[in-house]
């Protein structure tokens, strides 16, 4: 039996007095990816926040099979907000090896994960002059650069067209055949190869 | 497997006395008895401070401010005492319950403490000619009625209030570790510049005709506390559930439209 | 320790490179001390003794200013969310920032001291003084401030609540800070000096915890 990377168990999260999510359950397993989808105000950012560690469950459980049982849950996981965290006033390589540091990677190679996101030439400018799209890229290359088993993508595809979105695409599908494992919420679709799950939630409820 | 348990609340006598449900029942019947507690309390008190107890030598009957001075600076203390197990309550446990008693001795806090600055003021007019002197308790008094307000400001500044209770839990932890810092330096800055007149605001020697009164006088204050205290947190529950019981009908109507 | 010294670099650089509203802060810092001889008429006397005290109001002041631009714009534009799955944990992120936060904040304002101690008259042996009780006191101020803007973080109305929680526990750096001075005419001000630096221990140990703390309830 595989044992699943991922495990929630009747998580109900509470945010700001109000009941947000509802009695979930799901596994995710190494190699899978798991969307989730629902309206606005559905609860999709709260659930990925709730797995990101960010927000305390009420009641229910969420395990993670950690790769390296020594290192903390946190080290695993990479959030990606709707928020960048690109800083205007440095350039291009100078955030991406900021993230790579921090997290860890200090030998990281800066330049073929910005390649790999297509700003490769763009290595010098100022990132604040990128376009959303670029910026968004940007974000992402991070998780080229700094390799972590679970992604948690928050609307990945939201500020890109239909190459970009592809792009993501490929690259959750290759993390995917890596062994890692993606939980994804978004309201367009995300052609994924490997393992998918959906998941669809409606005022916090399956 | 790396786990992230939610906690479960346990069953038990404490849980039993304080979860907001049930100390709304209990509480309920306790109020009145306190009040009337109170009331005589204070009547035995101030019947003492007024007749039972003789007028100072050097201060006359002024002195009998004492007996509301003393007892006000001691619970601007104890509430912020109250208002620390409260904060390591709503932290470390994320007790409900420790979110209101917080968030209900903030302003006692501040009034007990204006209190006893204000008393302490009127006392020192008649008796050394100004309404206001830079000795160390009276400083180390006034800021503290600073922190206390800060702490109120805090509380009005957020929307979401259980978001609030833990953030300005951290700032009460914080503030319990400075206020002795705090008076530690407004003692030395005061023995640094030397003040003409020292101040000595607790009183004449104690002596038991006037221990009794004073001792009488703080059991009545500290129960006025206790009572008011309590009127406000039940006060916050009702609150808190008005406001839970809107935001439910709002989304009801955000349905039905 | 390559991500502790990834932050200081990174908010060094943004400080420097934006450094607009650093010279401001200066700026501002400066402007107060001269204002004060105009409140208080230009009697050479009464302003050199009044001198220590318009320093550290002033410098009191302008890092009072200078707190939120420590924690908004990380909380803002998701950087702090992605601290919280760093490799160090976020009190060493705090403690970077803050130490980045003073080379930024304080020590241009203590190089700007002698344009003080000259318009007060301060003479060579104060201003030393002066200059040695910021080096040891600022890191205090920025610590408490460094508290103050991360309970702060997250409020849309919470202007002006961090400067009444700070000043308060700013109180004692205020005190020792000029006490050395008063200390000095009698002969010594060694003892106003160790309090200093003792308080600015003690806040620089403090505040990365409770400011995480702040920090990590206030991204909920």
């Amino acid at each position: 039996m595989v044992e699943p990377g991922l495990s929630v168990d009747a998580l109900t999260v509470v945010r700001g007095g109000r009941v947000i999510l509802t009695d979930l359950s799901f596994d995710v397993a190494p190699g899978e990816a798991l969307l989730v989808r629902g309206p606005n105000g559905a609860g999709k950012s709260s659930l990925l926040m709730a797995l990101a560690g960010l927000l305390d469950p009420e009641a229910g459980r969420i395990a993670h099979a950690k790769p390296d049982p020594e290192a903390p849950v946190h080290a695993h996981i990479h959030y990606v907000a709707q928020t960048p965290a690109i800083k205007s006033g440095l350039s291009v390589h100078e955030n991406l090896r900021f993230w790579a540091d921090v997290f860890g990677a200090r030998g990281a190679d800066i330049a073929s994960a910005l390649n790999r996101a297509g700003l490769g030439r763009l290595d010098g400018i100022d990132a604040g002059l990128l376009s959303t799209g670029q910026t968004r890229r940007l974000a992402l290359a991070r998780l080229v650069a700094v390799p972590r088993s679970l992604w948690l993508l928050d609307e990945p595809t939201n500020a890109l067209d239909a190459s970009g979105a592809a792009w993501v695409a490929d690259l959750v599908s290759a993390h995917l055949a890596g062994g890692g494992m993606a939980v994804i919420a978004t309201h367009l679709d995300v052609p994924l190869v490997g393992a998918v799950k959906t998941l669809t939630l409606d005022r916090g409820r399956v | 497997m790396a786990d992230t348990h939610a906690k479960t609340v346990e069953p038990g006598w404490f849980t039993r006395i304080a979860h907001p449900g049930m100390f709304m029942g209990w509480s309920r019947h306790v109020i009145v008895p306190l009040i009337v507690i109170t009331t005589l309390a204070f009547a035995v008190g101030l019947f003492y401070a007024f007749y039972g107890s003789p007028a100072d030598y050097q201060m006359g009957d002024t002195v009998r401010m004492m007996y509301v001075h003393v007892p006000s600076a001691w619970l601007s203390q104890f509430c912020y005492a109250i208002m620390f197990c409260s904060a390591i309550g709503t932290l470390v446990w994320r007790h409900p319950m420790a979110d209101v008693s917080q968030k209900a001795a903030a302003p006692l806090g501040a009034a007990f403490t204006a209190l006893a600055l204000f008393t302490g003021s009127m006392w020192g007019r008649p008796t050394w000619g100004t309404f206001w002197e830079w000795d160390g308790r009276m400083t180390s008094t006034l800021v503290l009625l600073f922190i206390y307000l800060g702490l109120i400001a805090l509380w009005r500044a957020f929307d979401d209030q259980l978001k609030a209770a833990r953030i300005v839990a951290v700032i009460t932890l914080v503030g319990a570790i400075n206020i002795p810092v705090i008076k530690f330096s407004v003692d030395w800055w005061q023995t640094l510049h030397q003040p003409a007149s020292v101040f000595r605001l607790d009183g004449p020697t104690v002596d038991s005709s006037i221990l009794i009164p004073l001792l009488v006088m703080t059991l009545a204050f500290s129960l006025l506390f206790l009572t008011l205290h309590l009127v406000r947190m039940r006060t916050e529950i009702t609150r808190r559930r008005i406001r839970s019981l809107e935001i439910a009908q709002a989304r009801a109507a955000g349905d039905a439209a | 320790m390559t991500g502790f010294f990834a932050v200081i670099g990174r908010d060094l650089r943004l400080g420097l490179r934006q450094g607009g509203d650093l010279l401001t802060l200066v700026l501002f810092f400066v402007i107060v001390g001269v204002l004060m001889p105009f409140a208080v008429g230009p009697d050479k006397t009464l302003l050199a003794r009044l001198a220590p005290a318009i320093v550290w109001v002033a410098a009191l002041l302008a890092q009072l200013l200078s707190h939120d631009r420590l924690f908004r714009t990380d909380f803002e534009d998701g950087s702090l969310v992605l601290f919280r799955h760093a490799a160090l944990p976020l009190e060493a992120i705090v403690a970077a920032k803050l130490i980045a936060h003073w080379l930024l904040t304080c020590l241009p304002l203590i190089v700007a001291t002698p344009v003080l101690a000259l318009v007060l008259g301060m003479d060579g042996p104060a201003f030393r003084l002066a200059a040695l009780s910021l080096v040891l006191g600022t890191p205090a101020l920025a610590g408490f401030g460094a508290i103050g803007a991360a309970v702060t973080v997250g409020l849309k109305r919470g202007g002006l609540v961090a400067p009444v929680l700070v000043l308060p526990l700013s109180l004692p750096v205020l005190i020792f800070g000029t006490g050395a001075f008063d200390v000095a005419r009698l002969g010594g001000s060694s003892q106003a000096l160790l309090l200093l630096a003792a308080l600015s221990l003690l806040s620089m140990v403090l505040a990365p915890f409770a400011a995480a703390l702040a920090l990590k309830i206030s991204g909920e």
